[in-house]
């Protein structure tokens, strides 16, 4: 068991959220630092915890992280560079315009496609000037979840390919036209990612099947994008020498099995693996013990502590029912299993004879494969970013590309090739999906919490859009965000794992929720070992070190919560589901 | 050659395929101001949310705005304000512009028997 290889002096840590990228590159910074490098860790991620794991605050320059000579860390948060940008923008013209022209340029710089290209803006100073990382061995970024990454990774070709093929000075770079000076910044930032000899990317994954699916997703994805130097880093891998206790047993064998079933395009890849930790890995020296894990395998036989458990996810389903319709929004960071709270609550529903929609923003999209057999009453669907443009495109081009010539043709295609129309058609379809929860059911599993909360600050800039637009509003995108308001409408669900990040991640979503004016309905804390009954010693500490998250969630955070134990039996198919809300 | 300048609004993009729903309007008006450019106008279109410098440097209409956002857009043709607050037709910028058209150009107009007759101010 060992640490990702350090060879290049670029590192990117990606995979699926929850899945250890940012334990993983702070452990592999720390020993690097502690091997005499110079290392700077940078996160670009909007729902970094970058600063918990190391334990020190950080911001957007490089500062020391104390106890560790050699090692520094910054945190970029896209959120406050879009702002900076904003400012930079708009300020010379305050008090020389309008009050009325400031307040609609700064509505412009507010949308969600601006927050993404200024983390990427940021992204690329420290990527694509050299210069400006010199005096360290080693730059190592620890990156958002999978979408998120895979979206700031394609960025730069979509954008260099753009720029380069707007002959007729088209202004759909928007409000950040200003970028296009960039150019030879993002062409060197994609030249650096795509150097084997530089940078190196580090898929992480936990040892289960979907993760690892996702993994090899995002795999091919880059070497699409000219992405070579890959690695593979298997994070938590629980081994035991007790074989009696079920959950312990369930555990080992349901990691093997998707070992042994690794993708064939990720098993060629240069593979590490690092162990399960029983009390996580915040902290320095937690991030030792990843790199040293022969002296922790030696858990204490703790006194077990008690403690009054949440109640059972079939609670919130009754309560649910009662309305008889409207939307369920399964909400929270990935890998925590939103995927498949909604499909249980889904079919519970449909169990009791109401018609319900599971629809998913999931891009890896497992909601189909979860459900497995068709249950009565219950349908589902994938609101498919791809396929959501394509629908769009074609829908623009036939109601107002018609009368134009080839060359106003050919402009309105370039326009629908920028980057905003997959958050414009991916609005669009959610707006369809919660519609649809007028005549029943309507239970969504949306997308990674940075994703989300962009897609629900799109919704709220379209809504103030929608009052002063003269265009024919769908009224589905119209009623959207005072139905997500609505809490006899729209009942959101925070799910969680107990463990540290997830528990900070979900209250900062609540929080995010909170200025939009949406308030969840209950929490969810998935995968409990300590309800899980397990008496192998590993798992019942790493049980015991759940109980204050499991307190704080239901203490301070949630006024309804479920709790799910880790269970032996995989939730998949109707039957496996049905262990969630039986 | 006659210089057109547009001043738009604040928006994202010039055709408005980046709104919720595209404006039909603006998709025609961005291939008219295409046309007008094969036609010998110099034509220059200025965004505020990304050239807020061209606005303040219009005294003209940097009064007309703070008269109203409504005013927004506006067409300047040589110096001189000709339209405020809309987007106007292929035929009302020939028009404005005093272009020539060739025959083919010309809008045509279908005469349909039993139509109605210009003068009798049906239409």
């Amino acid at each position: 068991m060992t640490l990702p290889t350090a060879t290049t002096r670029h590192l990117f840590f990606t995979g699926k959220g929850g899945v250890g990228k940012t334990s993983l590159s702070c452990a592999t910074g720390l020993a690097l630092a502690e091997a005499g490098k110079q290392v700077l860790i940078v996160s670009t991620d909007p729902a970094s915890n970058l600063d918990e794991v190391l334990g020190v605050s950080l911001g957007s320059q490089p500062t020391a992280v104390p106890g560790v000579s050699g090692l520094f860390a910054l945190n970029i948060d896209p959120e406050a560079s879009a702002r900076d940008y904003r400012e930079r923008m708009v300020s010379p013209y305050r008090g020389i315009l309008p009050p009325a022209a400031i307040a609609s340029m700064e509505e412009q710089f507010s949308g969600a496609c601006t927050v993404e290209i200024a983390a990427f803006d940021e992204f690329s100073k420290l990527l694509g000037q050299p210069q400006a990382t010199t005096e360290f061995d080693h730059v190592i970024f620890d990156t958002a979840p999978t979408g998120h990454t895979l979206r700031l990774l394609t960025l730069p070709s979509a954008w260099s390919e753009f720029i380069a093929s707007s002959d007729s000075g088209s202004s759909c770079l928007g409000p950040l036209a200003g970028l296009e000076k960039q150019k030879s910044l993002y062409a060197a930032t994609v030249a650096r990612l795509c150097a084997p000899a530089s940078t190196a990317v580090i898929l992480v994954s936990r040892p289960d099947t979907s993760a690892l699916r996702e993994a090899e997703r995002t795999r091919a994805e880059l070497v699409e994008l000219g992405v070579s130097n890959l690695q593979l880093a298997i994070n938590g891998l629980f081994a035991t020498e007790s074989t009696d206790d079920p959950i312990a047993t369930a555990m080992m064998r349901r990691a093997n099995a998707a070992l042994a079933a690794v993708p064939s395009g990720l098993s060629k890849l240069l593979r590490t693996v690092t162990p399960f930790l029983p009390l996580g890995t915040v902290g320095l020296a937690a991030l030792r013990m990843m790199a040293h894990p022969d002296t922790t395998i030696s858990a204490v036989q703790a006194d077990a502590v008690t403690t009054q458990l949440p109640g059972h996810l079939s609670a919130l389903v009754d309560e649910i029912a009662e309305s008889g319709r409207g939307v369920v929004m399964a909400m929270g960071k990935g890998g925590v299993g939103k995927t498949t709270v909604a499909a249980a609550i889904a079919m519970a529903l449909a169990q009791r004879g109401f018609p319900v929609q599971l629809s998913t923003t999931d891009p890896a999209a497992h909601v189909a494969d979860a459900v497995g057999e068709s249950v009565p009453h219950l349908t589902v669907s994938r609101i498919d970013p791809a396929a959501e443009i394509a629908l769009y495109t074609a829908e623009v081009l036939a109601k107002a590309g018609s009368n134009l010539d080839p060359n106003g043709r050919a402009m309105l295609e370039e326009d629908l090739r920028s980057p905003c129309t997959e958050e414009i058609a991916v609005f669009r379809a959610f707006a369809r999906a919660v519609d649809a929860g007028k005549e029943g059911f309507v239970v969504l599993d949306t997308a990674p919490t940075g994703h989300t909360i962009l897609l629900l600050d799109a919704a709220e800039s379209y809504h103030r859009e929608v009052l002063r637009t003269q265009g024919d509003m769908p009224e589905a995108v119209r009623s959207l965000l005072p139905r997500l308001r609505d809490a006899d409408f729209t009942k959101v669900l925070i799910v969680t794992l107990p463990e540290a990040t997830p528990v900070h991640e979900a209250e900062r979503l609540q929080n995010d929720l909170a200025r939009a004016k949406i308030f969840p309905f209950a929490w969810v804390i998935n995968q409990s070992l300590l309800a899980s009954g397990t008496r192998n010693p590993m798992l019942a500490q790493r049980g015991q070190y759940e109980i204050p998250f499991i307190r704080r969630v239901v203490d301070g955070l949630s006024s309804r919560c479920a709790l799910i134990p880790w269970l032996p039996k995989a939730p998949i198919g109707a039957k496996g589901l049905a262990q969630l809300t039986q | 050659m006659k210089k057109l300048e547009v001043f738009d609004p604040a928006m994202c993009c010039s055709t408005g395929v980046c709104g919720v729903e595209v404006d039909p309007v603006l998709v025609q008006f961005s291939a008219d101001l295409q046309w007008l450019a094969e036609h010998d106008i110099q034509v220059k279109r200025y965004n505020l949310s990304q050239e807020p410098q061209a606005f303040v440097g219009n005294p003209e209409v940097v009064k007309e705005m703070d008269a109203g956002m409504d005013r927004l857009p506006i067409l300047v043709v040589d110096g001189h304000i000709v339209s405020t607050g809309m987007y106007p037709s292929r035929m009302q910028l020939v028009q404005k512009l005093g272009i020539t058209l060739t025959t083919a150009e010309k809008p045509h107009i279908k005469v349909v028997a039993g139509g109605c007759n210009p003068k009798s101010g049906c239409c």
